[in-house]
């Protein structure tokens, strides 16, 4: 039961668009930095292009994606129609305008500071300001699932919370935690220094503070992604889910885990010690628990289908799958490259491992393969999976979904293993220009062209799947039915208070998170001399 | 797209099976992880390469006339125990020195931060790699087994000029260093 499809289809659309921009600005990255293009001549309207194409596919992309979503969930899950749609369309417009707000200055170059902000430079405020109105519009989404969530719980006493909604909350809390260290940094130290109250600024402490978003913030946009091999996945391809309790745990572990890691991305920092950077580097080896846990409760649902299907043997199951089924082959192309991606991670996690590789191209490689490959493809197989419902058409194009994703899964691996290998050729990341003449550099230059064709596949499936959901928007009048959502081998009738709710999870979110951060910026907090001048950024400055 | 197939019963045999089979996963993907940060750990306390102990602080603002990093003293300095010390400054948009030189057998530390904006310190070929953040000294130390030249590019965007910034690391026989070495104070091999 959708009701408020215009507000869900909105915030796909907005997502998609925006998607499709950073993405043709990510394709042009690729070229003008490879040795296919000469000296840009102006490197800034390089650096340009990185801030907008960082801004839109981290801040504005996964945030609508995991909105739109969010509302579907709730109004399908729950079976009623959700409270505070006014409030929804207030966030809606709340990200649209922060949007704008941030990416008229960066368009003018007066904000390349790339999406990580980089203190001491110090681009227009008006950029800083745009992406906080940003964080405050999903902040009404997050409020709004939790409404929505306590109102059903108060009218079903004791009812199971359906899954979906379940992990769709705990995405949620986990987004409304993670923005606060980005928000500190943003609303405390930049944007005093970016509106000219005061001209140094602490560039250790606001290092430490983004880091405790930049590394979450990753989980959140993995949620989606979750839900859908959870929630859709099993239904989609005709089996069941494995284990509904396992998808709680996966769930609750992503919360309380995914915040006190964020060190591993200042492992070479100075302004960290070395025990809390120890600290992070274990528990983001817990945070690759809940994967591998999701990696064996989604592989198991899938053999369930299979062997409804006919399946047979040990392996031989694999054949009877329905692979012509788009979400099917999504989900198969999502886990290879959550494969390889994971595996780059662990690798990242460890800080003697991290000390070769630590901001060449491997990292860019790292979460290109991670983010735009295993999530995104999976955001894809949401709005196919979706659209029907939202559209009240048929979505009937499966041989162009399928090469839509098809192009996607090839794309991204020739884009993101020449990524990887550059990076431990020692190839650092985000230049606006390499002298492949340089006898030392002149062997990354293959691998460079390499991705620059991967990205052109991307840029082509990019197309593609606009063109799937246009031609979505004009077919013929259906009835889609009611959505629905994944059924459990075993439906839970009971679930233990803690797997139903999340005061316990919220108090551990936040214990731990102060527990692993309070230190280290209590610690750079009360040092008196570490604040130093700021560097003005943007032309005309 | 497809229609559920009818559910089994909860409580049944089944289902104990299932949950068996999935506590036996989980314990595998528990050992997994802790064998992971074993080996972190191990790695790093045998390997010894292990991040920077201490906090140093230092004034950017006062970096060219007082203190360490005065630009007499940046370079590659002999120690009384043998060992060398490079003390560098990353700045928009070069290090200085722009060519590092130190030998070949010889526990070399490094001392470097920044001027004005984030760098970052990457010796290609090597794992020596950290960040200069403003305000703060970054260390490392290394030991170099054969010569080799290699780049050592700012591998944190910096500025409009990030892409210009390449600084040089020459390692060099011990011999030849300790000539160099006799009659200079503090030594580099910008031309």
């Amino acid at each position: 039961m959708l009701i408020n499809k215009r507000l869900i289809l909105a915030h796909f659309w907005l997502a998609f668009a925006g998607f499709g921009l950073a993405l043709l600005l990510g394709e042009w990255q690729m070229f003008i930095r490879s040795p296919l293009h000469a000296w840009i001549g102006n490197p800034e309207l390089y650096y340009r292009s990185v801030t907008a194409h960082g801004s839109a596919m981290a801040y504005v992309f996964p945030t609508l994606v995991a909105m739109g979503f969010g509302y579907a969930i709730t109004e399908a899950a729950l079976k009623r129609p959700m409270i505070g749609p006014r409030w929804a369309w207030l966030g809606f417009a709340l990200v649209a305008i922060g949007t704008v707000v941030a990416m008229v200055p960066v368009a003018l170059g007066h904000a390349s500071v790339l999406y990580t902000f980089y203190p001491p430079m110090i681009g227009s405020p008006f950029y800083y300001i745009g992406v906080v109105i940003v964080v405050i519009g999903s902040w009404i989404w997050v409020a709004l699932m939790s409404v929505n969530l306590y109102a059903w719980k108060r009218d079903n006493p004791g009812q199971p919370v359906p899954l979906a909604m379940f992990s769709n909350v705990a995405g949620s809390y986990l987004w409304a935690w993670t923005a606060v260290g980005a928000a500190i940094e943003l609303i405390f130290l930049i944007l005093p220094a970016a509106l000219g109250f005061t001209t140094t600024i602490d560039a250790g402490l606001s290092r430490v503070f983004f880091s405790w978003t930049l590394h979450a913030i990753v989980y959140f946009w993995l949620f989606p992604t979750y839900i859908a091999y959870y929630t859709i996945v099993p239904r989609a391809i005709g089996g069941r889910l494995y284990s509904d309790a396992m998808g709680r745990l996966a769930f609750i572990l992503f919360l309380i885990v995914s915040m006190p890691i964020g060190v591993h991305h200042l492992f070479m920092d100075p302004e960290v010690g070395s025990g809390f950077k120890f600290m992070h580097s274990v528990f983001t080896a817990f945070v690759a628990l809940p994967t591998l846990l999701t990696v064996f409760t989604i592989c198991a649902s899938v053999e369930i289908a299979a062997r409804l299907r006919g399946g047979k043997g040990a392996l031989g199951w694999i054949t009877a799958l329905p692979w012509r089924n788009p979400i099917m082959l999504a989900t198969a192309f999502s886990f290879i490259m959550l494969g390889f991606g994971g595996a780059g991670g662990l690798i990242n996690m460890s800080y003697q491992l991290d000390s070769t590789i630590h901001n060449t191209q491997w990292i860019t490689g790292h979460f290109h393969l991670i983010f735009g490959g295993a999530i995104v493809i999976m955001y894809f197989a949401i709005a196919y999976d979706l659209w029907p419902h939202l559209t009240g058409r048929a979505l009937a194009s499966f041989g162009l979904m399928r090469l839509q994703l098809a192009t996607w899964f090839v794309g991204m691996m020739v884009l993101t293993f020449p990524w990887h290998w550059v990076g431990i050729l020692g190839m650092p990341r985000r230049m606006a220009f390499y002298d492949y003449t340089d006898p030392a550099l002149a062997a990354q230059a293959a691998s460079v062209i390499a991705s620059v064709i991967g990205g052109a596949i991307l840029v082509i499936s990019g197309a593609l799947f606009i063109i799937v959901l246009i031609r979505g928007q004009l077919a013929p009048r259906v009835d889609a039915g009611p959505y629905r959502f994944s059924v459990a081998v075993h439906e839970p009738r009971r679930v233990p208070a803690a797997l139903n709710g999340f005061p316990l999870w919220l108090a551990l979110m936040i214990g731990l998170t102060v527990v692993n951060y309070g230190f280290p910026i209590a610690n750079l907090a009360a040092l008196s001399n570490t604040a130093v001048p700021i560097v003005p950024v943007g032309t005309g400055r | 797209m497809t229609g559920d197939p009818p559910p089994s019963s909860p409580h049944d045999p089944g289902a104990e099976h299932a949950l068996r089979i999935e506590r036996r996963w989980a314990s595998v993907a528990v050992l997994i992880v802790i064998f992971l940060i074993v080996m972190a750990a191990v790695a790093g306390v045998h390997q010894a390469t292990m991040p920077q102990l201490k906090l140093e602080l230092v004034d950017p603002r006062t970096l060219h006339v007082s203190g360490e990093f005065i630009e007499s003293n940046l370079g590659t300095a002999v120690e009384p125990d043998g060992s060398v010390t490079v003390r560098a400054i990353g700045q928009q948009y070069s290090f200085v020195p722009q060519c590092i030189v130190v030998p070949t057998d010889t526990v070399v530390h490094f001392r470097a931060t920044s001027g004005d904006v984030v760098h970052g310190f990457l010796i290609d070929g090597t794992n020596l790699n950290t960040m200069l953040i403003p305000g703060f000294i970054s260390t490392a130390t290394a030991r170099f087994s054969t010569p080799i030249e290699s780049h050592m590019p700012c591998h944190e965007y910096c500025g409009v000029g990030h892409e210009g910034m390449w600084g040089k690391v020459k390692v060099i026989d011990k011999a030849a260093f300790e000539k160099l070495a006799a009659d200079r104070r503090r030594l580099t091999c910008v031309d």
